[in-house]
């Protein structure tokens, strides 16, 4: 029933299929790209929305301490600066987690978000409950020490979670050094 | 555990000398039984009789009504399991968490691979991994025993809660701390940990009573030392090993022994007729290999504990170790 | 055998998860929700009709020796689109079945299909194969996922009933997964044996 399989049959068959594949793939890609953006636009200011106090616009930004990068946002209401946000990334229990801090214009944490984690279910992934997260809100640095309180810090681990609580505020700790060095740049700079 | 005499020859023993062989574990469990309810007072016998009660009465329902075969209770089986779950629970543990623990042990790990004789992993040890897993905040608070008036007292205590110290220890490794500042932080003296009085399992503490029980099983030549002795030269080899060479790092052999639940694991567990290999040589290559995963999980892994997945990991091994050492038919006395 | 049959075989008799065991892969790492699964199932389930359908009709023009190649190739063309399409118009669904939709390309499940009679049968036939199977899939990651999202997380659907505290987590992870498929397959075999 099918074709016979001679050379010239098979770069045939394979030739058409690929290029009636890829023309395919082109348009669609094409008219998704457009959706795609407005998507991920979104979700970002999302996260941002949620972790900074209200502002009209967000800026891109990327910052680099000790070796790594970190993805930053500052965001302004009119000409004023209104605060920033900095994805931290650290290792926690399971695997990654990644933060969104976000920080008002005088330096304070405002708000944290949880990315992406591995953590165990029940244990760490609880690193997301207000019962942990909120810890975080509203927070000076120069007051709230951000370690765990095992550690002589301020912050209350998550019961049987050391690892990820102190995961979760090396990420804050981290985040605000980058905002240190974020804030102390010149505005507007291209 | 049941001790299920299984060989290729088509003779099975009557329940009568299984339920002889039961009897035997029950006793050689009793003295760790009775210092555990010494400490703990009335929580841990509401937990002992809960999974006692659970385990005889999913087996005999699930024998009776799904299976429509005879009821088997009788030859105590279900019982042993039941105590050894208990045993290997913290004491505050809700009793409706050892009511689920108790009926997966019997029916999802033992019966459902055919009940006696047939499972491949042991019920207690599955069960209490699959309950580790499921409820990990409840699993993981260990109290510390309160001194023996107040566990029988009628007033809630506020008993201290807190890790193991195997939990302690392997969070400070994990850390970095130097393990003699942990030591000395916490407290822990070996004459503690022998004698009952430090928080964990109820099967960890009262390492004389279990060894006791271990005489006994021996005395009745209802187990055979290999498998047991395997484990401990294993474990106390693979720590010995690696305390020498960083004792900052890495914890000695007696704290090995005497904590998590190598002792009873060891003793009880591995031991099972049922789950482990046929052969003497099997049962030495089953040890060993419980012995390294045990002290690998612990030095290296993620959890403090290694014994309960290093038991279920090997008891996958033994019918691959069965075919390999094979031991001449079982013919009368030995 | 008539059109209906063709449909009703993919859902009772050659269940894929169920029966065939095909596809186990996705079956156990997306049914964490019932609503999960059954995106995911649906999502496998466009793909195979489509496949089904190009893959009848050019079956024909493929020279032997280069069938397995083309086929792969149509499969994860559509596979891509949908991608692309799941990106852009659900993103929340995308986001959470993460990498298993581009790994629907090598679910046995389609492939399988394919071989087994999208090219020994006609167009309108493969398609209902495709339906049929499909919804096989469909349903039987749905109830895989119902029960391990309600012993799991004690929730139906997003709709939290059971406390936390008494939610037994094994059941949301691998473990449970597995054990869970167990049962419901001695379950499903013991139901349609008896029909």
């Amino acid at each position: 029933m099918a074709a016979k399989s001679s050379f010239k049959n098979m770069v045939i068959c394979l030739t058409v299929i690929c290029l009636v594949c890829s023309s395919l793939l082109a348009f669609f890609n094409g008219l998704t790209e457009e959706p795609i953006r407005v998507a991920q636009a979104k979700k970002t200011e999302t996260s941002l929305a949620q972790v900074m106090p209200a502002f009209e616009r967000t800026e891109a930004r990327s910052v680099e301490l000790d070796g790594t990068e970190y993805p930053c946002y500052v965001a302004t209401a009119g000409d004023a600066v209104v605060g920033y946000a900095v994805e931290s990334s650290v290792i926690g229990f399971g695997g990654t987690l990644k933060v969104m801090v976000g920080f008002d214009a005088a330096g304070t944490v405002w708000s944290t978000m949880v990315l992406s984690h591995s953590e165990t279910p029940g244990l760490g992934a609880k690193c997301t409950e207000p019962a942990f997260k909120d810890q975080f809100d509203r927070l000076d640095p120069a007051v709230k020490s951000l370690q765990v309180s095992k550690d002589g810090g301020d912050i209350d681990a998550i019961t049987a979670s050391t690892i990820t609580s102190r995961a979760y505020t090396k990420a804050v700790a981290d985040a605000c050094r980058v905002y240190a060095a974020l804030s102390a740049a010149p505005e507007h700079q291209e | 555990m049941e001790k299920m005499i299984v060989s290729p020859s088509p003779h099975i023993h009557a329940p009568a000398s299984t339920a002889s062989l039961m009897r035997d574990v029950l006793i050689a469990l009793a003295p760790a039984t009775l210092v555990s309810l010494l400490f703990y007072g009335w929580a841990e016998l509401l937990l002992v009789c809960v999974c006692v009660l659970c385990c005889v009465l999913t087996e005999y329902l699930i024998e009776k009504f799904l299976m429509k075969t005879p009821p088997t209770v009788s030859d105590c089986s279900a019982a042993v399991t039941g105590l050894l779950l208990a045993l290997n629970l913290p004491a505050s543990c809700p009793w409706w968490v050892a009511l689920l623990g108790s009926v997966f042990a019997i029916g999802v790990v033992k019966m459902t691979f055919g009940g006696l004789g047939q499972n491949v992993f042991n019920p207690a040890i599955a069960a209490r991994v699959f309950l580790l897993v499921s409820f990990p905040s409840y699993m993981t608070s260990w109290s510390a025993p309160a001194s023996i008036a107040d566990a029988w007292s009628f007033a809630p205590v506020d008993a201290v809660s807190g890790a193991t110290p195997l939990g302690i220890v392997s969070e400070a490794m994990r850390a970095g701390q130097p393990l003699d500042a942990v030591f000395a932080e916490h407290h822990f003296s070996y004459g503690q940990m022998l004698f009952a009085s430090m928080g964990g399992s109820v099967g960890e503490v009262s390492a004389l009573a279990l060894l006791a029980g271990f005489v006994w099983l021996l005395a009745r030549k209802v187990i055979k030392p290999y498998t047991t002795l395997a484990i401990w030269a294993t474990v106390i080899g693979v720590s010995a090993v690696f305390s020498l060479m960083d004792p900052s790092s890495y914890t000695d052999p007696l704290f090995n022994m005497l904590t998590g639940g190598v002792l009873i694991g060891s003793i009880f567990m591995a031991t099972d007729y049922v789950t482990s290999p046929m052969s003497n040589t099997g049962c030495v290559i089953f040890g060993f290999g419980i012995g390294l995963q045990t002290m690998l999980i612990r030095y290296f892994g993620a959890y403090p504990e290694g014994m309960s997945f290093a038991i279920l990991l090997m008891n996958a091994f033994v019918p691959l170790i069965n075919r390999f050492c094979h031991q001449p038919k079982y013919g009368r006395a030995k | 055998m008539n059109k209906l049959q063709i449909i009703t075989k993919g859902i009772v008799k050659e269940n894929p998860t169920f029966v065939l065991l095909l596809g186990m892969c996705p079956t156990l790492a997306t049914t964490t929700s019932a609503i999960n699964g059954m995106s995911m199932g649906l999502a496998t389930m466009a793909v195979l009709i489509l496949s089904n359908i190009t893959i009848s009709a050019i079956a024909r023009f493929i020279p032997d020796k280069v069938r397995i190649p083309s086929y792969i190739v149509v499969i994860a063309t559509f596979v891509t689109l949908l991608q692309l399409a799941m990106q852009a118009y659900v993103p929340d669904i995308y986001e959470t079945l993460g990498l298993f939709i581009p790994l629907i390309v090598v679910n046995c499940i389609i492939l399988g299909r394919a071989e087994a009679f999208a090219n020994k049968n006609g167009v309108v036939d493969s398609a209902l194969d495709g339906v049929g199977i499909g919804l096989g899939f469909t349903l039987a990651l749905t109830l895989l996922g119902l029960v391990r999202e309600l012993l799991g997380s004690g929730s139906l659907f997003g709709w939290q009933l059971i406390p936390s505290q008494y939610n037994i987590l094994a059941f949301v992870l691998a473990p449970g997964a597995f054990i869970v498929l167990a049962y419901l397959m001695v379950l499903f075999r013991k139901v349609t044996a008896k029909k």
